[in-house]
């Protein structure tokens, strides 16, 4: 077990280590100058000053070669320090940590919501009998994925703010702000849920296990809940990295929209200004999330599902 | 990462690999009608994909041939009929500047299918090129092009795709790149796990002992083999794009103010949500539309077809 740890624990190192390289290579390689880029953001005169541009250059270490550049950065990139952004002149680090607490409130109000609604809706739609119920049941989750994110959002601010005036169109204030933002960020994601869960449940549905459940009397409910549902729900936490991703991403259009502070703000801001460092620091700070959800993932499915470490370490003794 | 974990198996399951039969592409006369006939039929059965058909086919005709749809100019309006709701006259109502929206729409699908071609293209390309070399190659080619994919997958696209667009800077083609870029993991992915499916098919391993030539074994029967699943992720690959395009573009980084883009006639709109709601909802729709119409095809080419021969 300790040995499965510790080979999960380096391997997300090494992803980080490699998305950070990669961060690196397309934001200081590619065409275009990012001192350039930071000089012209603020001001749109065509011209400036070389001199200022040399002390820039100097400043951000641009002008030593590349190889020495990156060690600096990795150098400094363990220990947390992403450099200063260039629009705010805050450090990227303080920048990321302070806007984190709200996008968490939004991203798991929304997690909520879709497990439940998605969940529910998949359990239904696959206990039902009534042909044209499963049908309209089955049909929303490829609907729901679709749609435009944010055109889900405008049309709920359409209907609850300005026409019915239940909720507040934008800002951060309270659990009421919250509703409308998190219904927007949940529609993606339930209909992920939803569609992953019915069909591990037809499956689970499928096996011999339930005919024998049935056999020894047992309600239909019973077998749904009890039988299917516990083992039809493991293989749809595979999807959780997948989620997470879709929620973080939904959270930069969904935070635009309702103009809520937070980690998607300060991304769509940041990439406005060409804001390279604090773009950088977006983006690992993405990679890191989606790799420490993989990874709990993977440490707490061993203890779900016992058969998963036993397969592992075969593989790994036939290597 | 957790998907090493779960997916292995479908990836080290060798499925009998079906030798594509080279008669049927070229096939001409009767077998082709009945073909078209079976088509027809398979259609007519299922109305929904009927419908998706349709209005992937408006879509296309609407981008190379706006005129068809529509007379008006969609970038001069005349500024005493602005923010007319819809109407005959005017089906998606006006804008701010009293331009006609239905033909912003249509003169946007240009703009839009570009941006989803262009992006659908380089994932297709550079994902299936680095799929079919770390399949067919293998040893440490395919490590090290392997890990290099997981690195990519886990970075969330969105971000990706914004970093992409902070270096390249804005507009509709660079962004359509940035997308394409962000989804290439996916297609090397499939493009890899069908080459070794098939690389391991007896009719391979035949030609082989025959003496093939590694280039014509890859050209006659690799590629043609392992193609379908990857064209099927490509088609599945238009929705996606045209949802994250239109997502960039809604942020502001697609083509510049004039221009009838999908996602900037929405973020458009947006200033006007209280007095003109069909500035947002009726673009907003078409995407959808759009986007489900080719879900639904992707759908039936995936499965639904194939099962029926």
């Amino acid at each position: 077990m300790s040995r499965y740890v510790i080979k999960r624990l380096a391997q997300a190192v090494g992803v980080l280590w490699a998305a950070y390289t990669v961060s690196f290579l397309v934001l200081d390689f590619l065409p275009g100058d990012p001192v350039s880029a930071m000089a012209g953001a603020g001001a749109d005169s065509a011209e400036i000053d070389p001199a200022q541009l040399a002390a820039l250059r100097h400043q951000y270490g641009f002008d030593k070669p590349v190889l020495v550049q990156y060690a600096d950065y990795l150098g400094r990139a363990v220990r947390g320090d992403f450099g200063d952004s260039v629009s705010t002149g805050r450090a990227v680090t303080a920048t990321l940590t302070d806007a984190l607490p709200q996008t968490l409130q939004l991203t798991g109000a929304a997690l909520l919501l879709a497990v439940v609604i998605g969940g529910g809706l998949a359990v239904l739609a696959t206990y039902t009998r009534q042909r044209w119920l499963r049908q309209l049941l089955l049909s929303l989750p490829p609907l729901g994925v679709s749609v435009p994110t944010f055109w889900v959002g405008l049309v709920l601010v359409e209907a609850f703010s300005f026409r019915l005036r239940w909720f507040p169109a934008f800002g951060n204030d309270g659990l009421r702000g919250l509703v409308l933002p998190a219904v927007t960020l949940a529609v993606p994601t339930g209909a992920l849920v939803a569609q992953v869960l019915a069909k591990s449940l037809l499956t689970a549905l499928d096996q011999a296990y339930v005919e024998t459940a049935r056999a020894k009397g047992a309600g239909r409910w019973r077998i749904h809940l009890r039988h299917a549902l516990r083992n039809a729900s493991l293989p749809a936490l595979t999807v959780v990295g997948l989620l997470v991703g879709q929620l973080i991403a939904g959270a930069v259009v969904v935070e635009t929209v309702f103009s809520r502070d937070g980690l998607g703000r300060v991304t769509a801001a940041a990439v406005t200004a060409q804001d390279i460092p604090l773009v950088q620091g977006v983006v690992v700070f993405g990679a890191l999330i989606f790799v420490l959800s993989n990874l709990i993932v993977d440490l707490v499915y061993p203890l779900l599902d016992p058969r998963i470490v036993v397969a592992s370490s075969r593989k790994a003794s036939f290597a | 990462m957790s998907q090493s974990l779960v997916v292995d198996t479908s990836e080290a399951a060798v499925g009998p690999a079906r030798p594509v039969d080279p008669g049927t592409g070229t096939s001409p006369g009767p077998g082709r009608r009945v073909e078209a006939r079976r088509v027809l039929r398979f259609l007519l059965r299922r109305p929904g994909l009927l419908a998706s058909v349709l209005v992937v086919v408006l879509v296309v005709l609407a981008s190379f041939w706006p005129g068809l749809f529509t007379s008006r100019d969609p970038l001069k309006g005349v500024s005493s009929q602005n923010f007319r709701s819809p109407s005959s006259e005017h089906w998606f109502g006006t804008d701010e500047l009293g331009r006609d929206l239905f033909s912003r729409v249509v003169h946007g699908a240009q703009l839009s299918l570009k941006a989803t071609l262009i992006a659908v293209a380089v994932a297709f390309v550079v994902g299936g090129l680095l799929g079919l070399v770390a399949g067919f190659v293998g040893r440490w080619v395919d490590d090290v092009l392997m890990r290099f994919v997981d690195v990519l997958l886990s970075i969330p696209a969105l971000f990706l795709s914004l970093a992409l667009v902070t270096a390249l800077g804005y507009g509709t083609v660079k962004v359509a790149v940035a997308v394409g870029i962000a989804s290439v993991a996916g297609f090397a992915r499939v493009a890899r796990s069908e080459v070794l499916r098939v690389r391991q098919a007896v009719f391979v391993e035949a030609s082989r002992s025959c003496g093939a030539r590694w280039y014509s074994v890859l050209g006659r029967h690799v590629l043609p083999n392992a193609a379908g699943p990857v064209v099927v992720l490509a088609t599945l690959e238009l929705g996606t794009a045209i949802l994250a395009v239109s997502a960039l573009s809604f942020l502001g980084y697609g083509a510049p103010p004039p221009a009838p883009e999908w996602g900037t006639l929405i973020s458009d709109g947006r200033n006007y949500l209280g007095n003109a709601w069909w500035l947002t909802a009726l673009p907003g729709l078409v995407i959808a539309a759009t986007v489900l119409a080719t879900n639904r095809i992707a759908r039936a080419l995936d499965g639904e077809w194939s099962r029926q021969r």
